[in-house]
């Protein structure tokens, strides 16, 4: 009997998928992530070297594990299948406000006074200006993801506050490409006219030549805001060693080989605490992405 | 010779069929109307030409351990359709009850995409979380074709059983032999399902093809992606050789060990999912005997209603209706590239490979590919789904076309396709095709993930600024919806007396 074979056997692979899917009691890594906000293989290569790094400054095995979206990054974080992240603003302050007894511990020199590039295609006659270009009303807009700060809050905020009304009523597409490369290319192919990008990301991929300036240029730059920093749970202590925060901490500000920095791309990472973020915290609230 | 007694021949009447295919074209025309359809690239023919390009230049050396992808891919499947068949088995033998009826027809009506989404909240990257977004689908879908199909089964054996024999024993040895062929067949149609579907949840993090698919494309590297795609229709079309009913044992028993690690399972995060998480941000807030917070909920769920559930809906359903009408045109025209009564076995198996590509690339991929070309509208949309659907009903209408006897003076060529076999082919069609239309909602809302304003895109966007609250209402009500059009669906057919037994899916 076909059938009864079939449904033996059925019941023993519950069984084992059970045993297999079961959590391993040995030894787990210390695992961090970050939100997918380049091209995937640029990250993997960061963050890989990354790993290797803390593994030997923190004397703890330290794994990078990539994940598709920004908030994919914080339930991984949210649920502790990571402990530390490199979240951007939003993201982070989302992040810690789920999970009590987080903290922001560092953050790169130049997230201090980081900047949103509204660029446009040649085709739209947009110039560089200093007050924001109100001409891109009517035109087509993408924003990077949906939960992206260069990519979303901040442009979203100054859309707002300059049009006082939603994106969707300034512009006749509103688009979300899902990364700063992909926001660069789409304005660069004109898929949208006009687009807001992360400015490290756009003088990151100027040096390595993937932009065509006559195609795509830079049409207003945002006032500084705090960005990008490295989150870490408040429950790591419990599970590695006393203290391990501050000796993460140190390792990350510690960070000097000049390579690793480069593929951030930042000058130097510096201390950063929660409360940095709080204008972050403030303008989601105001554009109403947090409750 | 009968005479007719009024002067003036009668007009023809329209047959019903023929009433509601013009029907429904002409709602598709309507929706068309309001349908935002362009090409927003200013230079789509570059980027096709790199797209080209990559695909004669396959690339299949930039996943590192490209095999153990590949094992995943089908573990995930394997485990998801064989967890999936056995429930749903189980569950065809009490699907006459009622509330197992609604609970399959409402599980079913949520994308795998959705499952994933929703257990990634609870389980996180957890090999589990792909089976079972596999699984729990799958049941609800055998289940109910399981059902029909020992229903409608002929059962002389049943007859002849002594009465006072128990359910169990009636049905091993009088049902199950009867349609042990049929159930066989359904399932592994239903695993080359569970290999498109394993697939695709690696665009939302899971470790199979579909996670380096995703890759590939959002950095522009066709020759990677072109990789890709090429190992997994060799995956599909080669499946009769290596998915041998000997070896099923093995394999379900060898998969759950080849699912790759994951983060450990903590039950903590599924209860707060479940007690907190999903409940309406004015629940979770205030308090239950508190007046404002049942004004808050109002005013919660209408919002929701209002700006996001509704115009989600309205653009889902003018794209499924517009995608409908083009997935049967398009199958009209396909079916006859695999058909004897047209072409040479040259030609054809040209036309069964193209079919066979586009049947095999979930319409996911594919609107994803046209998107990258032709920029944000509805058009990658219509296009993805309407290939994808008609070479289904393409394939499944063309085998059945070969079939159809002709007399030795039938016409040739055109007069044949629109005189003879299409008119005698269509009640099938039209079978299938309403068949998919319910498949093709499911797709229509998934398909918001990628940017079109469908209901998944509401649902995403929840996702995204973990609203989960939100995005569980959604997808209820992105659920609902579904089981309308299926009943809905279910009504016409009967009207028209439309049946297909292979049309299923």
């Amino acid at each position: 009997m076909p059938s009864i074979r079939t449904l033996s056997l059925c019941s023993a692979v519950s069984l084992l998928l059970s045993g297999a899917l079961g959590s391993p009691a040995f030894a787990e890594p210390f695992v961090f992530t970050a939100i997918p906000d380049e091209d995937q293989s640029r990250l993997r290569q960061r963050f890989d070297k990354l790993a290797v790094y803390l593994s030997k400054e923190l004397g703890v095995e330290t794994k990078y594990i990539p994940v598709k979206s920004y908030a994919a990054a914080i339930t991984a974080f949210r649920n502790n299948q990571v402990q530390l992240a490199w979240f951007g603003g939003l993201s982070g302050v989302r992040a810690r406000f789920l999970v009590p007894g987080s903290q922001a511990i560092a953050q790169g020199y130049e997230d201090q006074a980081f900047v949103t590039y509204f660029i446009a295609h040649a085709s739209t006659g947009l110039k560089s200006s200093d007050g924001f270009p109100k001409d891109m009303a009517g035109k087509t807009f993408t924003f990077g993801s949906k939960g992206s700060t260069s990519g979303r809050l901040i442009p979203e905020f100054h859309i707002r506050r300059i049009f006082k009304t939603a994106p969707a009523m300034v512009f006749t597409k509103v688009g979300f490409s899902g990364n700063h490369s992909k926001t660069i290319a789409l304005v660069q192919s004109g898929a949208y006219q006009v687009g807001a990008v992360n400015f490290k990301v756009w003088q990151n991929q100027l040096k390595a030549g993937k932009i065509d300036t006559a195609k795509v240029s830079i049409i207003w730059k945002t006032p500084p805001y705090p960005d990008y920093q490295w989150t870490i749970r408040g429950d790591v202590s419990k599970r590695w060693k006393a203290g391990f925060i501050q000796r993460v901490r140190d390792v990350l500000l510690g960070m000097k080989d000049p390579d690793l920095l480069a593929s951030f791309p930042r000058k130097s990472f510096v201390p950063a605490s929660n409360i940095d973020y709080q204008p972050i915290w403030d303008m989601a609230k105001q554009i109403k992405l947090i409750d | 010779m009968v005479v007719s007694t009024n002067s003036a021949p009668s007009a023809p009447r329209t047959s019903p069929v023929v009433k509601v295919s013009m029907g429904f074209v002409a709602v598709a025309m309507v929706c068309l109307v309001f349908a935002d359809i362009s090409i927003t690239t200013l230079d789509p023919w570059s980027e096709m030409k790199r797209m080209a390009w990559g695909a004669v230049t396959p690339d299949f050396s930039v996943v590192a351990g490209i095999g153990m992808v590949i094992v995943r891919t089908i573990a995930f499947a394997l485990l998801g359709v064989a967890l999936g068949a056995l429930g749903g088995f189980m569950l065809s033998q009490v699907f006459h009850l009622g509330p197992v009826r609604w609970a399959c027809a409402s599980v079913r009506a949520i994308h795998e995409l959705f499952w994933a989404l929703i257990f990634l909240q609870m389980l996180g990257l957890s090999p589990l979380t792909g089976v079972l977004a596999i699984a729990i689908p799958y049941a609800g879908i055998c289940a109910k074709v399981y059902a029909e199909l020992l229903e409608e089964a002929d059962l002389p054996a049943l007859r002849i059983l002594p009465r006072g024999t128990g359910m169990v024993s009636a049905l091993f040895f009088a049902r199950l032999p009867e349609v042990w062929v049929h159930l066989k067949t359904y399932t592994s149609y239903r695993f080359e399902c569970g290999l498109r579907s394993a697939t695709v949840l690696g665009f939302v993090g899971l470790p199979t093809l579909g996670f380096h698919l995703e890759t590939a494309f959002a950095e522009g590297n066709y020759s990677a992606a072109a990789g890709l795609l090429i190992i997994f229709y060799v995956l599909i079309a080669t499946l009769r050789f290596w998915m041998r009913p000997k070896l099923v044992g093995f394999y379900v028993l060898a998969a759950p060990f080849l699912l790759g690690g994951g983060a450990a399972i903590d039950m903590g995060n599924i209860v707060r999912f479940l007690t907190v998480d999903i409940v309406p941000a004015p629940l979770r807030r205030g308090s239950f005997l508190d007046g404002q917070t049942w004004s808050d909920l109002g005013d919660w769920t209408w919002t929701l209603l209002m700006d996001q559930a509704l115009p989600g809906m309205v653009t889902t359903l003018l794209l499924t209706q517009i995608a409908l009408v083009a997935t049967g045109i398009g199958a009209l025209f396909l079916f006859p590239l695999i058909s004897k009564k047209f072409f040479g076995p040259v030609a054809r198996s040209v036309g069964h490979v193209f079919l066979v590509v586009m049947r095999s690339t979930p319409e996911f991929i594919l609107a994803y590919i046209f998107l990258q070309l032709w920029g944000p509208s509805m058009l990658p949309a219509i296009v993805a789904l309407s290939l994808h659907n008609g070479a289904i009903i393409g394939h499944l209408v063309g085998r059945f076309s070969d079939e159809v006897r002709l007399r030795p003076d039938s016409p040739r060529g055109l007069n044949l396709y629109g005189f003879e076999i299409v008119p005698r082919v269509y009640g099938q069609f039209l079978a299938f095709l309403f068949y998919r239309w319910e498949v093709i909602m499911r797709e229509t809302a998934i398909l918001g993930i990628l940017g079109i304003a469908t209901l998944g895109f509401f649902i995403d966007s929840a996702l995204a600024d973990i609203r989960l609250d939100r995005a569980m209402f959604l997808i209820a009500v992105t659920a609902a919806f579904n089981m309308g059009i299926d009943i809905l669906s279910r009504r016409i057919r009967r009207r028209l007396r439309l049946r297909s037994q292979a049309g299923r899916a």
